[in-house]
């Protein structure tokens, strides 16, 4: 039987051709709805700021991207970048150590797990937004206090997602360990800890998300510039000219990080990415 | 007490591996005052009905669980934790995914041994399992991941990753359950092999009978299906070792030897002593036929 049919139903195979079709389509069309919107509401009002259309957009980025700031001397959109892009890495990678090492040892040793499951778990239900006050409070409005808004954030959904992934792994590799002469150490550290290593990427892919949300919170109360304060600068002056290209920037800095932790998944773990 | 047969009942006279007293209970009796000794060299197969506490039995000597009361010893010493003294080989998981075929070989030595050690002594470990892989016949397929390789060669891989540390006693839980049964066959004939080849002591459960007669020297059977001076009440009571047979093997091993008549005859009793439920043989009455057999029985068990 010969299956012609390339999009309908459950036996579609989309030729690669067909594939990427499909997959422009819902942006093109999207595009195409602002296009049609902004184009319309030009026609009836030239000062219109709310659907700016492609020209005066590649004009801000023009900007903001390309001239120096007049009272800065700096290039803004990079400057935010750079500025949000430390303190997301920072708070992100603080997350990961903490939460792999919490997740792991709640995993391996019983006594650890008694202590510290049920508090981490009641600790993960607290919506970091809702304290982000105490965090600014306790830890000044400087940097500090923004790392730590993505530290807590993140690390007890990390730590909870390591501590499963350690639960699932058969007993049976522990016990062949040990009658292998492993001692306790090796056996969390050398046996355990690299197995969970390819989980803890994916975890970090995962909350990526969350974790530009309290980044851009805690810039849009209190900073002197990033990319969320930037946005929230000129939404003052209904700068939908300058917020569309920022919103887009951190969208696509966000796909970036992604494919390139899948691809050290897929390059770095085999085993792990075969194995799904 | 009352002790029958050839072996001790006073500790004093330690076989190579050593149970007395063993009981073991979770919700219920699984294991009932288990009573074993197995000398070195033995290919001892243990065979009865499901959920009789094969398992249970094997995990007792592997040392992931401790029994109710009771004494385990190997050579001597007292069971502890698992360790080196007694290897491992499951049904599966034995083998880690995120390393190599060969670097799974290896652990035997690398986790030992401390990061600085390993790196001078690398090339003399890579030489050691590369021989260990070449006696499982797997040269060549070390550079590989466990998840790239076929069922029976994963567990040639988990039995030479046990091999290399020497174990004094080789415990497998059904390593060849899970496998189809031309692999099978082809697995149990490299066993044998091997077993003569290292003078291994191998512990080893499984729950097909014609699997523990072609490879054992040796074949306990465990059941619960039995009655003693408790009486009739059978659900109070766990399983015990009621059939204990020394097997004769032949110089060759050829898997013609499943359709030999004393072969088929065994099959039949076994089967009714140890799997029947409507066969309950009295404690008295057990075949404990191999030499190394002996029994303690409480006065309740022995009805006197």
């Amino acid at each position: 039987m010969k299956n012609h049919n390339q999009v309908w139903g459950l036996h579609a195979q989309p030729s690669k051709k067909t594939n990427i079709i499909l997959l422009l389509m819902p942006f093109v069309l999207l595009l195409a709805v602002y296009l049609t919107a902004s184009h319309l509401r030009q026609q009836e009002n030239q000062h219109d700021k709310l659907l700016p259309s492609a020209t005066q957009i590649v004009d801000a980025v023009d900007r903001v991207a390309f001239t120096e700031d007049r009272r800065t001397g700096k290039f803004l959109l990079w400057s935010d970048t750079l500025s949000s892009l430390i303190r997301l890495v920072i708070g992100m990678a603080a997350a990961a150590l903490v939460g792999l090492l919490l997740g792991l040892n709640m995993g391996v040793y019983p006594g650890f797990r008694s202590l510290s499951l049920s508090f981490i778990t009641f600790f993960s239900m607290i919506p970091p937004l809702a304290i982000l006050p105490i965090i600014f409070i306790s830890f000044g409005v400087d940097e500090f206090a923004k790392i730590m808004l993505i530290f807590i954030g993140i690390f007890p959904m990390i730590s909870r997602d390591i501590y499963l992934a350690v639960r699932k792994l058969p007993r049976e590799q522990i016990t062949k360990a040990l009658t292998l002469g492993a001692s306790s150490f090796a056996v969390t550290y050398r046996i355990i800890l690299p197995q969970i290593l390819p989980r803890l990427i994916d975890a970090i892919r995962l909350s990526l998300g969350a974790a530009w949300l309290f980044l851009i919170a805690s810039e849009a109360i209190a900073a002197m510039d990033g990319l969320g304060y930037r946005i929230f600068l000129v939404r003052r002056y209904l700068a939908m000219d300058v917020i569309i290209p920022y919103v887009l920037w951190i969208t696509l800095l966000g796909f970036l990080f992604d494919l390139i932790l899948r691809t050290i998944i897929n390059k770095r773990f085999t085993w792990y990415a075969d194995n799904k | 007490m009352q002790t029958t047969n050839n072996g001790s009942a006073n500790g004093s006279n330690f076989r190579f591996l050593h149970l007395e007293d063993v009981y073991k209970s979770y919700d219920r009796v699984i294991l009932d005052d288990i009573d074993l000794s197995v000398s070195k060299g033995e290919f001892c197969t243990v065979v009865g009905p499901s959920g009789c506490g094969k398992s249970t039995l094997l995990r007792l000597i592997l040392g992931v669980e401790s029994p109710d009361s009771g004494t385990l010893h190997l050579r001597g010493n007292e069971i502890g934790y698992p360790s080196p003294s007694r290897g491992i080989v499951f049904q599966r998981y034995s083998l880690y995914p995120h390393l190599t075929v060969l670097e799974n070989v290896m652990l035997g030595r690398t986790l030992p041994t401390s990061f600085f050690e390993r790196r001078s002594k690398k090339k003399e470990f890579i030489e050691e399992a590369e021989y260990y892989l070449k006696r499982v016949r797997l040269e060549g397929q070390g550079d590989k991941y466990p998840h790239e390789l076929s069922g029976g060669m994963q567990q040639r891989v988990a039995i030479a990753q046990s091999l290399l540390t020497s174990p004094d006693i080789l415990l497998m839980d059904e390593p060849f359950g899970a496998l189809d049964p031309d692999t099978r066959e082809e697995m149990q004939l490299f066993l044998l092999e091997l077993w003569d080849d290292q003078k291994m002591t191998v512990f080893f459960v499984t729950h097909d009978l014609e699997e523990a007669f072609f490879l054992g020297t040796r074949v306990l059977v465990l059941s619960q299906y039995y009655t003693d001076g408790r009486g009739d009440n059978h659900e109070k009571r766990g399983a015990k070792i009621v059939g204990d047979y020394p097997l004769e093997k032949a110089g060759i091993y050829s898997t013609k030897i499943k359709n030999n008549p004393d072969f088929i005859q065994l099959t039949e009793e076994i089967r009714s002593v140890g799997f029947d439920p409507k066969i309950r043989q009295h404690v008295n009455e057990f075949n404990l036929k191999h030499p190394d057999s002996f029994r303690t029985l409480t006065q309740e068990e022995a009805g006197s």
